[in-house]
């Protein structure tokens, strides 16, 4: 389709430097944090600091005589205010064809509090010293009840219970898969492996942290709600249909820049909601800003799953089935994608790039005393990844396989896409071998041995791993969503409106927050209409001017935002054609579009993509009976399958035999992200979500203290950040195969490093102990969690 | 942060004065106390910032002994010639504190008066036996670290800068917390006029020596003198970067590694 | 108190609550929001600007500390180079992609220029380990370290003719 354009600087593929960064080298971004509004007040969240009680009188005296307080709130204010609570954006079946339990989630705590962090009240005062200090004296009853943090503590029948209407604190029991086929697959297997593993609680951080300012016109009946939101028409939508019943066009919803999003920014927050109400309530814009520490307590987590795999295999290395039961936490409410991250998001990533012909997977959603659970970067798939990667190491290290050989035995070969998974998908492209012979090659598998040998003489244990993944992206297509549980579209829209001049201006219903939007879209502009980059302007974040979206999440933007943004160029030039056939006397059919010029085919006659922008606003010449004036169009597109980019990581370690300390030596990753359109910015990408994903193998982890609910890795000074000098430089390349459902072959690449790298680094970290017969490492590989595996595995049998 | 009043005194003794009153504090660089402020788990009615106070600069080296004042800032320790051509091991260590922004704030004086159990100069102040100056007195190492964040200070007490007596050999090395940078466990040995001295911090609640390892080095300064020493990890730390025994481990590697430093 | 101050080669004087933080003063008292604040332990780095020529945690100092010292900011960071276009490490960041959402950014740079102006040429070690202090959560700090070398470079460029 875009093979017979002439090469464009400013096209697809082309590495230009990025529109957005001048205004964040310089100071001049525009965060929430940064905005004033005329007598703006200041905004404080009270928060429970137990993780489980009964929450008993709220004396607000103290408080409200602080000098500047003006309010101070509670759940039984927004209850007196019939505020809704926060809802859930999906509802999954559990096996049994019972919804999951849906407990209500009230903007402010009523009746109990359920995690550390869950808020109380909200003070505004005309300062935020004056909130701060008024917040410090609200008192608050509590009588403080058993709480459980941990999912295996959870689901124990003497568990205290956070929800009458949940006994057992079992959300959903859900599953996917064939249980009789993979039951008997396991019957007659040659022989099982077997795997337990956690993969470790996460704080997504974005380092903007969260922030809020709202403001009501009363004379319009307007209100206005800047947040930091990778969806601000959904906050629209959830908020003000079901929270505060503002009806959509008096509601106006804000994302301007924002710091990084990681999913820690795609909900719905109770924070939005109080702010706004507040602002109402009080007449006078009300901002609040998140400080790290209450973010700590207050973003939704992520991952925190505990699972048991186990894959059958015949004597030649041949996955038969595989068996998977996790238990998923989702904290104390349900977020707003919480029950569908470790549930459809999790047991179709299961099959990866293998043919691997019966799954079963079941999931118990479990609530615990926690901060909800929601996706981050990844969300499911790097679980399942984590899973299904350890456990094919391990597969071969029973069977005495080479790692490779048991990969390359079970893998999806290029020739059998289309490829339906036992699993609900099926993945459209892809060349998984490809991506893992390439990989192996810049990494130097091979010579692998020889750098062992060299570290041993240092002292000093040496691994490698490999994670061949494929992940499912691009979300999704409405109608499969719809019957998983969405309870909304997932389609996305654009809008191209161009200006007299041949300027362009696109209105996006995704939302940029560090992805470069503003040059990859302005690429696929230039590409389409032939005008260059300079000439296109990008706006999304703000419900006001953008038509509607679904925002940025599940490395959805370029997949669903720019097909939909290419069919909208298709009808900008579908249209200019019309305009240029009248003007040229010619046939429609014969006017062709390329490079910017409509043109008569087969001959001279041309007219410019300026010539026609002016005459359909200056229609002097124009086919006014059976064509509108003006060049604007808007495309809605709702995909027609996921996308499905994958890859191979290759990791390499070394680990101080005296200290457990890994050191990360090496890392290369070849990736399949279909049609790219911009290099630099997937590289980008794929650096940051690889760190993530290396983050969680070897250093992050939200650790809860079992006995009080405490969150002891609250702060920065506790939960460890991965900084630039973990990391030794990252080969990153791609290796692609074009996506045969989107416009342009896009199949989307933001959280693929996320997915591939937990598993790469562990199994470098699990190659490097073999020698000491260790099979398993859980993350994160801390050195004191190193050390103690290798103390216990030199330790002559001990446990025998 | 609560509202206090700040103020700056122009020499030692209006620091005094200000400092004897109710609520007053001293302000250093303010990479300890201001955190503690801005979480509000601490309040004070005045700072009295001491980081410009004239008495309270200088590096010099005389007669065996190096003099670093008081206010002087990690980074200023770290690129530091006087204190490279003394004591190596001091400037290295001063080097390594926090992270470069912290270093060009953070003072030496302000380390010592918070005595935060993981901070790095507490093991170089101990184990190179060097004396606390105050303006009103000078507190040998011994007797400065009380535990937990407590030293032998008096209130409205002074720290204007310390004598480290120069070591025929000296090393550090420290085990940081992935997260905060601080020590999980830093080990600073130093061979002296009085024999070998070894201090470790970030362990327990306070700076400590090992004295069965001085007596190990003493009878020989190699690595190999420390194998197989370490301390018992009762007492010592826990939290969820490094349980006690993990702790007590590093303690023994660190040392080990310490006196290589000491010797390269 | 009563302050003065130079700010971004401009004298300042205001009045602010004594236990005013820097980065407060910089961004609610004059505007100067480029300087963020991503952290409230004194790590991230987001806040880091020049005072005396030095990086520093505006978030974990008083605006009184600064009194009578000379504080750059990322706003004013371009026209220390003489012009109104981009200093050259902020050029750097943009031809080496070493940013994505904006927020860590100011205080790499700040950091940054600071450690190049006496490391003309440092080694990747080097750099990584010069961003200890600084925290960016999008680029995996591989961008971000070319960036700091082809800065450097930049900065350095011409003084040795």
């Amino acid at each position: 389709m875009l093979d017979n354009l002439p090469a464009n600087p400013t096209g697809i593929g082309a590495s230009i430097l990025r529109k957005e960064d001048r205004r964040f080298l310089t100071g001049r971004g525009n965060y929430v944090a940064d905005l004033k509004r005329p007598g703006m007040t200041f905004g404080v969240f009270v928060r429970s600091p137990h993780a489980h009680a009964s929450l008993g009188a709220i004396d607000t005296e103290a408080a409200r005589v602080v000098p500047g307080v003006l309010a101070v709130l509670t759940g039984a204010d927004l209850a007196a205010d019939e505020v809704g609570g926060i809802p859930c954006g999906w509802g999954i079946t559990g096996r049994d064809g019972q919804p999951m339990k849906e407990p209500a989630h009230p903007a402010l705590a009523l009746g109990k509090v359920r995690y550390v962090g869950d808020a109380v009240a909200f003070v505004v005062a005309e300062t935020a010293e004056a909130a701060r200090q008024a917040a410090d004296v609200v008192e608050v009853a509590y009588d403080v009840l058993p709480s459980v943090v941990n999912v295996l503590d959870a689901v124990r029948p003497d568990a205290p219970v956070l929800f009458d209407e949940a006994p057992g604190n079992l959300c959903c029991d859900w599953e996917m898969g064939d249980r009789a086929a993979v039951d008997a697959a396991f019957a007659g297997a040659a022989h099982v492996a077997r795997l337990s593993l956690v993969n470790n609680r996460l704080v997504g951080n974005p380092m903007e942290p969260r922030a809020a300012v709202a403001e009501y016109d009363p004379a319009g009946d307007r209100t206005t709600l800047w947040t930091t939101s990778q969806f601000p028409h959904v906050v629209r939508l959830l908020m003000g249909n079901f929270v505060l019943k503002i009806p959509q066009h008096k509601l106006r919803v804000v994302a301007p820049d924002v710091g990084g999003g990681f999913g820690v920014k795609q909900f719905h927050y109770a924070e939005e909601a109080v702010v706004t109400w507040a602002a109402r309530r009080l007449g006078r814009a009300v901002k609040w800003v998140c400080e790290r520490s209450e973010g700590f307590i207050s973003d939704a987590h992520g991952r925190d799953h505990v699972t048991e795999a186990e894959m059958a295999l015949d004597e030649t290395g041949k996955f038969l089935a595989l068996r998977v039961s996790t238990l998923a936490n989702m904290g104390g409410y349900l977020s707003t994608f919480g029950p569908n991250i470790p549930t459809n998001l999790y047991a179709p990533l299961l099959a990866g790039v293998y043919t691997t012909p019966a799954i079963h997977c079941e999931v118990k959603c479990v609530f615990t005393n926690t901060v909800p659970v929601d996706a981050y970067r990844g969300a499911g798939r790097p679980e399942a990844t984590f899973v299904l990667e350890r456990l094919v190491d391990v597969c071969a290290a029973e069977l005495g396989m080479d790692r490779i050989a048991i990969r390359r035995r079970n893998m999806i070969t290029a020739d059998a896409y289309p490829y339906q998974t036992p699993v609900m998908v099926q993945y459209d492209s892809g060349d998984p071998v490809g991506c893992m012979d390439r990989a192996l090659e810049i990494a130097d598998w091979a010579g692998f041995p020889a750098r062992r040998e060299a570290a041993a003489r240092r002292g000093v244990y040496r691994g490698i791993g490999i994670s061949t993944y494929i992940e499912a992206c691009g979300l999704a297509p409405s109608r499969i969503a719809i019957r998983l549980g969405a309870r909304g579209g997932l389609y996305e829209s654009a809008a191209i409106r161009v200006h007299p001049t041949g300027h362009v201006t696109a209105l996006m219903g995704t939302h940029s927050h560090g992805q470069g939007h503003e040059t990859t879209f302005a690429q696929i502009v230039s590409e389409k209409l032939g005008v260059p980059v300079e000439n296109v302007d990008i706006v999304f974040g703000d419900t006001d001017r953008v038509q509607f979206g679904m925002g940025t999440y599940g490395s959805r933007s370029l997949v669903v935002g720019g097909t939909a943004l290419s069919k909208a160029a298709d009808k900008i030039i579908l249209k200019g054609r019309k305009i240029a056939a009248h003007q040229m006397e010619a046939a429609i059919d014969d006017v062709v579009f390329e490079g910017g010029t409509f043109r008569v085919a087969g001959t001279d006659r041309t007219r410019s993509f300026e010539e026609i922008s002016l005459s359909a606003y200056v229609p002097a010449d124009f086919p006014l009976e059976i064509l509108e004036p003006g060049l604007e169009e808007q495309a809605f597109y709702d995909p027609v399958n996921f996308t499905y980019p994958g890859g191979a990581h290759i990791a390499e370690v070394e680990i101080d035999r005296e200290t457990g300390s890994v050191r990360l030596v090496s890392y290369v990753a070849v990736d399949d992200v279909g049609t790219v359109i911009n290099p630099m910015i997937v590289a980008g990408q794929l650096h940051g979500g690889i760190v993530q994903g290396v983050g969680q193998a070897l250093c992050e982890n939200a650790a809860y203290d079992e006995g009080s609910g405490q969150l002891v890795a609250g702060s920065f000074m506790d939960y460890c950040m991965p900084r630039a000098d973990m990391m030794p430089r990252m080969h990153v390349e791609t290796h692609n195969t074009r996506c045969s459902h989107t416009d342009l072959g896009t199949k989307g690449c933001g959280e693929m490093g996320t997915i591939g790298s937990p598993a790469a680094v562990t199994n470098a970290i699990v190659n490097a102990l073999s020698g000491l017969g260790i099979t398993h490492v859980d993350m994160p590989a801390s050195p004191n969690r190193i050390w103690r595996v290798m103390q216990t595995a030199q330790l002559p049998q001990a446990a025998e | 942060m609560q509202p206090f009043t700040f103020r700056r005194p122009a020499d030692l003794s209006e620091a005094s004065a200000l400092l004897a009153a109710e609520g007053a504090v001293a302000l250093g660089g303010g990479m300890s106390l201001l955190p503690v402020l801005k979480q509000r788990l601490a309040a004070h009615a005045m700072l009295v910032d001491l980081s410009r106070l004239p008495p309270l600069q200088g590096i010099s080296a005389t007669d065996g002994v190096l003099y670093v004042g008081a206010g002087t800032t990690h980074a200023d320790v770290a690129a530091s010639p006087v204190v490279a051509g003394t004591i190596p091991a001091l400037a290295a260590l001063a080097g390594g504190i926090g992270d470069p922004q912290v270093r060009n704030r953070g003072t030496l004086g302000g380390v010592l008066a918070n005595a935060d159990p993981a901070a790095d100069y507490p093991a170089a102040v101990l184990a190179l036996g060097a004396e606390v100056v105050t303006d009103r007195r000078a507190i040998p190492a011994d007797a400065f670290f009380r535990g937990l964040f407590l030293t032998a200070l008096e209130p409205g007490e002074i720290i204007t800068g310390v004598r480290f007596p120069v070591p025929a050999a000296a090393g550090y090395a420290k085990f940081r917390s992935p997260a905060s940078r601080y020590a999980i466990v830093g080990v600073f040995v130093a061979r002296g006029a009085g024999g070998v001295r070894v201090a470790v911090t970030g362990a327990a609640s306070s700076v400590f020596r090992v004295p069965q390892m001085e007596r190990a080095l003493d009878a020989a300064f190699t690595r190999d003198a420390l194998a197989g020493l370490t301390v018992p990890p009762e007492g010592l730390n826990g939290d969820i970067h490094a349980e006690p025994s993990f702790r007590a481990h590093l303690v023994g590697v660190m040392a080990r590694r310490a006196v290589a430093a000491a010797l390269a | 108190m009563d302050l003065m101050l130079e700010v971004n080669g401009q004298t300042v004087r205001a009045s602010a609550p004594d236990e005013t933080l820097l980065v407060d003063f910089l961004r609610d008292t004059l505007g100067l929001t480029g300087t963020h604040v991503g952290c409230d332990t004194s790590q991230c780095g987001a806040c880091v600007v020049h005072v005396d020529g030095r990086a520093v945690k505006s978030c974990t100092m008083l605006a009184a500390s600064a009194d009578g010292s000379r504080v750059l900011t990322i706003e004013g960071l371009a026209a220390t180079t003489g012009g109104n276009d981009l200093h050259p490490m902020q050029r750097a960041f943009h031809e080496n992609h070493g940013l994505q959402c904006g927020f860590c950014t100011p205080g790499m740079v700040m950091t940054a220029v600071a450690y190049a102006a006496d490391h003309a040429a440092p080694d990747e070690a080097d750099v990584r380990a010069a961003l200890e202090g600084n925290l960016c959560r999008c680029t995996g700090y591989q961008n971000i370290v070319a960036s700091v070398i082809a800065g450097a470079a930049a900065m350095h460029a011409g003084k040795e003719a």
